[in-house]
């Protein structure tokens, strides 16, 4: 069914490519290019000695436990993030997909926080848990806990997926919501004459069919909870206490930024972009292969 | 450009001796700072009320971010060749700006080629030394500077059965008030801002202890971290145990632990002499009820107290870029400014509105003079503690010049930060700072072999 358009003119598809190249060329080639140049060089933050250090770089990122350790963070924080997110985005979506009284309110509601910048999500979850001023954390340490994450890592972990999975739910609420509307009901219904009880109906029926937007889900909360998170992390914890929850798009920002240690923070930028490149590749081949809308 | 405009100028100057030269006449000079509100609005009127005394030269100050965001936005400009005139650089900054070679231009040159003269001999010596060459030539402009002493709150010494008129002197006092505070049921009894800055480089200066090799590395860029002495590790240890007994609470990094202080909730702090105009404001009875005394010490510290060191930022002169540097004109100008806010008047009334030092003697005879210190109780504390130890500075309490000392200020309060958790002792805490740090002493030195 493919209709193959042909332009007879040589040149008129180049020049309807070339904003979109041009964009793409100084928006992420030159910065990329100048990213791989960098991480090759040692330099005084003045730029005026500069070495070429060839991978040297690359070794020492990768010889830092400190790095090892923002590896084993990300994985975490990303992986609790998305399942944090997906599952109650789901949960949520199932229960507004029901014939409730005022469902469209309770869908607003729900798609709000996603119009909330990453740094006004974590000063509102920082006014709940501060360990001074905070509601919660003054409930908590009524009942015994002493809750301080500013000192505990495992507390500002919990305090940092949380405000991260939050804001990512009203997201996930909008198209799991989409998908489970886009069910057909003769199926479902089938299914409840044949006698299945409502959580058998959807284990078998309802989340196999909600696959593809599952899988499309996961991989934009991975990508998500990688590379847009760095504002809650940085307006709640800068990666600590200790390195705690430094995670590898903070540690870029904290050698580069911070500490202007530019070779090194390159040298990350340029892992992190073939991890992404990965990432995307995986993605892509899983899509075409495995999933039908 | 600018020369031609400039002749320009001077041409319709001459013509029409007797109205002023417009604003696009004059040259431009643009200058970063680093300061919040308010203390941001009164730099900010400093620049206009020079702009206004004069008509050739146009200063103009833009809020760049807190100071590592100045600072990183000044060296980023620099690298695209746009760098501003003059930038205000925190006090961890300055090894990085004195290995700067071609990027800065130091305030003796700069003096020098344009034949302004400042008075630098009536800057306090702890003020001058920091930002002055081994043979004394002035690099950076000082302007806001302070230090660290400790605020109490008088009534919670009350509630607990103590002297409000006074404070603790030594760490042993200090605890015993703390543990007094907690028993008397206050939640925390004290807390500090800037913990690297107050607890370990404040606390190795006031016990003249290295915090570095070659006098804190004032004798060149081969210095290495010294802070896993005895006296340190004793100091953190007491800090654990305190964080342990419940008497001190961590009050985050940076200037965090004002917050804890401010709100009334924690009783005694160390933090910027900077803070207090913070603090007479905020903290619940205003200035009644406010104790201000010096930094503790450890009496059985052979010679302490001495000196503590200053905080704060200077004011840099830059080049514009790597392969471009400023005209006569533009130098002429950034120097009339520095000479403009040498002017004693200009820190009295700056030291009087913020509670930052007084940076010229002049200013703070000035102020003495004029009463201010009997309607500020307290308010001089900064600056005797200054001139503490009879004011001979060793090489241990003149200052700091490691290069790279951001990173070094983080790895610090990463490893405290740990120990506090219980995860590492004092000794290893510090040991790894060490050598995480030097770490970072090498690498500087090594970009900055040839500059």
């Amino acid at each position: 069914m493919r209709k193959r358009v042909i332009f007879t003119e040589r040149g008129l598809p180049y020049l309807l490519l070339a904003p979109q190249i041009a964009i793409t060329a100084i928006f992420f080639f030159w910065p990329a290019g100048q990213a791989v140049w960098q991480s090759l060089l040692r330099e005084d933050v003045f730029g005026l000695n500069v070495e070429f250090v060839g991978l040297e770089n690359f070794a020492d990122v990768l010889s830092d436990p400190f790095y090892l350790n923002a590896v084993r963070n990300t994985v975490v924080f990303s992986l609790s993030v998305t399942v944090l997110s997906m599952s109650v985005a789901l949960g949520l979506s199932v229960l507004a997909d029901r014939q409730i009284r005022a469902a469209s309110l309770y869908k607003t509601l729900l798609i709000w926080p996603y119009a909330i910048a990453p740094a006004v999500a974590a000063v509102l979850w920082l006014f709940i848990f501060h360990p001074s001023f905070g509601l919660f954390s003054q409930l908590l340490r009524g009942l015994g806990v002493p809750w301080d994450y500013k000192l505990n890592g495992t507390h500002a972990m919990i305090l940092v997926v949380l405000a991260s999975a939050w804001k990512q739910v009203s997201y996930n609420f909008i198209f799991f919501l989409a998908g489970l509307q886009s069910i057909p009901r003769s199926v479902i219904e089938a299914a409840a004459i044949d006698g299945a009880g409502e959580g058998r109906r959807f284990w078998t029926i309802v989340f196999p069919l909600l696959s593809p937007t599952t899988f499309f889900l996961l991989v934009v909360n991975l990508v998500y909870a990688f590379f847009d998170t760095f504002g809650v992390i940085h307006a709640l914890t800068q990666g600590g206490p200790g390195k705690a929850t430094e995670t590898l798009i903070y540690k870029v920002y904290a050698d580069g930024v911070q500490n202007l240690n530019f070779g090194a923070s390159s040298a990350q930028s340029v892992i992190l972009m073939g991890a992404v490149i990965a990432l995307t590749m995986v993605q892509f081949r899983y899509v075409e292969r495995k999933v039908h809308y | 450009m600018h020369r031609r405009s400039l002749l320009a100028g001077a041409a319709l100057a001459l013509a029409v001796t007797a109205s002023p030269v417009s604003a696009q006449q004059r040259v431009q000079i643009e200058f970063w700072h680093g300061l919040t509100q308010p203390l941001g609005g009164m730099l900010e009127q400093i620049a206009a009320d020079f702009n206004a005394s004069q008509d050739r030269f146009q200063v103009n100050a833009s809020f760049r971010g807190s100071y590592p965001e100045t600072m990183a936005a000044a060296i980023a400009a620099f690298r695209a060749g746009t760098a501003p005139h003059i930038v205000q650089m925190f006090e961890v900054g300055t090894g990085t700006m004195m290995a700067a070679g071609r990027a800065i231009k130091p305030v003796h040159e700069l003096l020098a080629e344009t034949g302004v003269s400042i008075d630098f001999n009536d800057y306090l010596p702890a003020v001058r030394g920091y930002y002055s060459l081994a043979d004394g030539r002035m690099m950076s402009m000082p302007f806001n500077s302070s230090t660290a002493i400790m605020f109490y709150n008088k009534e919670h010494f009350r509630r607990a059965g103590l002297d409000p008129e006074k404070a603790p002197a030594t760490w042993p006092e200090l605890r015993a008030a703390a543990q007094r505070l907690r028993a008397a049921g206050l939640a925390c009894p004290f807390t500090t801002a800037w913990p690297t800055w107050t607890q370990v480089e404040q606390f190795s200066a006031i016990h003249n202890i290295p915090l570095a090799t070659l006098d804190n590395g004032f004798g060149g860029l081969g210095a290495e971290l010294r802070i896993n002495n005895p006296t340190m590790v004793r100091h953190i240890n007491t800090l654990i145990e305190m964080g342990r007994e419940g008497t001190f609470r961590w009050g985050g990094r940076d200037g965090a632990g004002d917050a804890l202080f401010a709100s009334g909730e924690c009783s005694i702090i160390h933090a910027s002499s900077g803070a207090r105009a913070r603090f007479v404001r905020e903290v619940p009875g205003g200035l009644a009820n406010l104790g201000v005394a010096m930094l503790p010490y450890y009496p059985d510290v052979e010679g302490a107290p001495f000196n503590s060191i200053i905080g704060g930022a200077s004011f840099w002169a830059m080049n514009r870029g790597p392969n471009a540097t400023r005209s006569a004109d533009e130098l002429r100008a950034v120097a009339e400014f520095f000479r403009f806010i040498s002017q004693p008047a200009v820190a009295l009334k700056w030291h009087k509105d913020t509670g930052f030092l007084p940076v010229r003697l002049a200013a703070f005879e000035a102020a003495k003079a004029e009463g201010f210190y009997t309607q500020n109780p307290g308010a001089d504390i900064p600056i005797q503690q200054l001139l503490r130890g009879g004011g001979q500075m060793t090489g241990n309490t003149r200052g700091i010049r490691l290069g790279g000392f951001v990173e070094i200020r983080v790895i610090m309060q990463e490893e405290i930060e740990r120990a506090l958790q219980g995860q590492q002792t004092a000794q290893q805490a510090m040991d790894n700072a060490v050598q995480r740090g030097n770490v970072v002493l090498r690498n500087f030195e090594r970009a900055n072999r040839g500059g």
